[in-house]
């Protein structure tokens, strides 16, 4: 039996949205064997409460809407792995399964599901435990003596650099075999991970490069002004959530601007607001805040880059 | 005056997309003519513009070319007899496009020429390319209106308007389109290939009445046989053969002038607003065949094709014969065909019927399979802006298409809602299958009617 419908005609054999989010998991595969190799059992263990913990609480909510489970987009796996990724070893399981939980009502389902929310689902429901949770989640948090794993033993950079003004080598920083959250430590697998997502074109090259850009002129300043020489534009780069807050959180096509200058303009405010968070504030880091400012700006800068039209605007009809 | 440089393009536009080309299912097929159809049935309404008036009566003998039809008013064009055979009673048919429009049946005589006939005609004939200094401006245009020619492209708008010269426009480019970016579609191709002297002699006749002096044909790289042998027949007359990428929607004016002369075409304007005219290879033959042997527009080539048809192949049919008869003559539907369009895959028009008659304006029958329309689940948008980097007009096409879909026009008319060409590119791209420019349409068609009732601010 033939069809009609209205053109166009031919399905785009490009990716789909769940192709999509799986190449965004397949881009952390890198971070979660760093994390699995610096953390051991306890990587394992967080992500395993997060994934589990997004997944239920995206069918719990989509049940409560009586829409049916869509699971298989893959966005609520995404959610958790970066959720899990972003949060300390010591993190005890309730933390994981109530950020889980925050990440995806409060994160994306109020909103009207995949697509809808304001804010990054992963860091709304950090922030959430963050602020509830200052111990589990603090600086302490990231330190532990007598686990068998040496690198715990000391101090985040960041937080040594804030405190002490130490810092540490560059490679370990470049390569993650430092402190921190699980998925941040490796510069290098988060930079591997995010090439390949800018390179498949599921993330826009435009934002970590725009955040890059402006840590890097406001980190050179810092340096230049402060009097911890030792502290340089590299030190900001690798360490922190910063490669990781820039190839897989910032890039969130959701909750990102939808023009490349918009894009511009979103990496270029990140890469301020990170570096203000992290020379001015009390915190030693401040992507997750950061993406969560960014994103509550999107919606004026998608208004503000509206593209002119090859051809110039359509001409106002003349009142006769 | 114009100060515009000549050729400044760099053969490419800005984004667009590259979808899978698919014309080798035809494009080493020679043209076909077809055998004399037992009946055509030729509508009113075949272009851009106001629809004829019947000017024959049921019973009455036609000649090949006759006319069978005119209107008064400028953007028009008359309709003439594809066959020498009996005029039948008025029937109603419904164009691709949806509107109802009565149609002239003709039965045709045995003894009338067939389309092979015409074929051959046209591609023995021996077209001048000099010494067509004798043919004034106001004839050329005369002869093009007479002959009922429209462009040939898919748009089918009426020539002889886009010819008529106009003091206050001034042109200094003629460009004559062949890039045919449309998937599937191999007509303009083959006729390249096998008819290139009728398009150049009909293009020296569309820039003498255009009065220009540089004529430039745009192939996409694809097409490297044509851009020979049209280089080769082209040799000596001044015309310039320019390739250009291959990109979807190269063929598309506001596409095609900033590629070739680096113009932009104004939003709301037409190419003539930057010293250019446009027309398609096949209009150009035809401008030819009108002009120098005073042949109405009564026969094209098209292309019957897709995974759909047994033997994809491009054909040379009259005007009015239906689209069941071009298929069938192309060993008919697979078992598998779901989908007959009217043009190509990018912007045709489905039919329902296939006794529906093909007019001046169709470039191709393209039948798609269950396989070619994997059809998917439609998903909410996630703002991915893949549809803003394949915008070949710089639009946001998700806002717009959104904003129309929820009828909220302020917020469609700041995203430039009616600058939208509708080429597709974004529906094709969009990875949550959105139907994107099927809603951006229905807003470009209800926007007028709100700002008419005057609800809008």
């Amino acid at each position: 039996m033939i069809h009609v419908s209205p053109s166009p005609h031919y399905p785009g054999k490009s990716r789909t949205s769940s192709m999509m989010m799986r190449d965004v998991l397949i881009a952390l595969i890198p971070c979660v064997l760093m994390a699995v190799y610096v953390f051991r059992s306890h990587a394992v263990f967080q992500i395993a409460v997060c994934v589990a913990s997004c997944l239920a609480s995206e069918a719990i909510f989509s049940l409560m809407r009586g829409k049916k489970i869509p699971l298989r987009d893959g966005s609520a796996a995404v959610t958790g792995v970066i959720l899990a990724l972003s949060l300390p070893w010591s993190a005890p399981w309730y933390v994981g399964v109530i950020g889980s939980f925050v990440a995806i009502g409060i994160g994306k389902i109020i909103y009207g599901g995949l697509g809808q929310n304001v804010f990054n689902p992963a860091m709304v429901g950090r922030a959430f435990v963050m602020i509830n949770f200052p111990v589990a989640l603090g600086a302490s948090a990231y330190v532990s003596s007598g686990t068998g794993i040496h690198i715990i033993t000391q101090a985040t950079p960041l937080t040594a650099a804030k405190l002490t003004a130490q810092v540490s080598g560059l490679w370990p920083l470049f390569l993650g075999t430092c402190n921190g959250s699980l998925g941040e430590v490796s510069a290098l697998a988060c930079l591997i991970g995010g090439l390949y997502l800018c390179f498949r074109r599921t993330a826009s090259w435009e934002i970590p490069a725009g955040i890059f850009l402006s840590v890097i002129i406001l980190g050179g300043v810092a340096n230049m002004v402060s009097i911890h020489k030792q502290i340089t534009v590299l030190h900001h780069l690798f360490s922190g959530a910063l490669f990781f807050g820039a190839f897989f959180i910032a890039t969130d096509p959701v909750t990102s601007p939808l023009t490349p200058l918009g894009k511009w303009i979103f990496g270029i405010g990140l890469g301020f607001f990170i570096m203000m968070i992290r020379l001015f504030s009390g915190y030693p880091e401040g992507v997750m805040f950061a993406v969560l400012l960014m994103n509550g700006c999107v919606p004026i800068i998608n208004r503000y880059t509206i593209p002119v039209p090859v051809g110039g605007p359509v001409p106002e009809k003349k009142v006769s | 005056m114009i100060t515009h440089n000549i050729k400044a393009g760099r053969g490419d536009f800005k984004r667009g997309i590259h979808p899978p080309a698919q014309k080798q299912l035809s494009k080493d097929n020679p043209v076909v003519p077809l055998p004399l159809p037992q009946k055509v049935s030729v509508p009113v309404l075949q272009h851009t513009g106001a629809p004829c008036d019947s000017k024959v009566k049921p019973r009455q003998k036609v000649t090949l070319g006759e006319l069978l039809g005119e209107s008064t008013a400028f953007i028009s064009a008359p309709i003439h007899a594809p066959v020498k055979g009996t005029v039948a009673m008025p029937a109603m048919t419904t164009l691709p496009n949806g509107r109802h429009m009565a149609c002239i049946p003709i039965q045709s005589d045995s003894d009338s020429p067939d389309p092979k006939h015409v074929w051959d005609d046209l591609i023995s004939f021996s077209w001048p390319k000099a010494g067509l200094d004798s043919y004034e401006a106001v004839t050329i245009v005369e002869d093009v209106k007479k002959a009922g020619i429209v462009g040939l492209g898919g748009a089918a708008f009426p020539t002889h308007v886009k010819l008529t010269w106009n003091e206050k426009k001034p042109v200094d480019v003629l460009l004559i389109n062949g890039c045919e970016c449309e998937p599937y579609l191999t007509n303009d191709d083959r006729l390249m290939m096998e008819a290139s002297s009728s398009i150049v002699t009909g293009a020296l006749l569309a820039a003498r009445a255009v009065k220009v002096k540089t004529i430039m044909v745009a192939i996409e790289d694809n097409k490297p046989e044509s851009i020979r042998k049209m280089r080769e027949t082209a040799d000596g007359t001044g015309i310039q053969i320019i390739p250009v990428h291959t990109k979807y929607p190269m063929g598309g004016e506001r596409q095609v002038v900033p590629a070739v002369l680096g113009r932009e075409v104004p939003t709301g304007g037409l190419p003539l607003d930057v010293g250019v005219v446009v027309i398609n290879v096949g209009t150009a033959s035809s401008i030819a065949c009108a002009v120098i042997k005073k042949q109405p527009l009564t026969h094209r080539v098209i292309t019957v094709t897709g995974r759909g048809v047994k033997q994809p192949n491009n054909l040379f049919v009259p005007i009015g014969i239906s689209y069941k008869e071009a298929i069938d003559f192309c060993g008919g539907l697979t078992q598998d065909a779901k989908r007959v369009i009217s043009g190509g895959p990018m912007m045709g028009f489905t039919i329902g019927d296939l006794e529906t008659p093909i007019t001046k304006g169709t470039s191709g029958v393209v039948v798609l399979t269950e396989q070619d329309l994997k059809d998917s689940d439609e998903l909410n948008c996630i703002r991915c802006g893949r549809c803003v980097d394949v915008c070949p007009l710089n639009l946001v096409p998700t806002k717009i298409a959104l904003s129309s879909k929820y009828r909220d026009w302020s917020q469609a008319k700041r995203h430039h809602l009616m600058a939208c060409c509708e080429c597709g590119c974004c529906a094709y791209i969009c990875p949550s299958q959105i139907p994107l420019v099927q809603l951006i349409r229905l807003g470009k068609s209800l926007l007028p009617k709100e700002e008419k009732k005057g609800s809008l601010p």
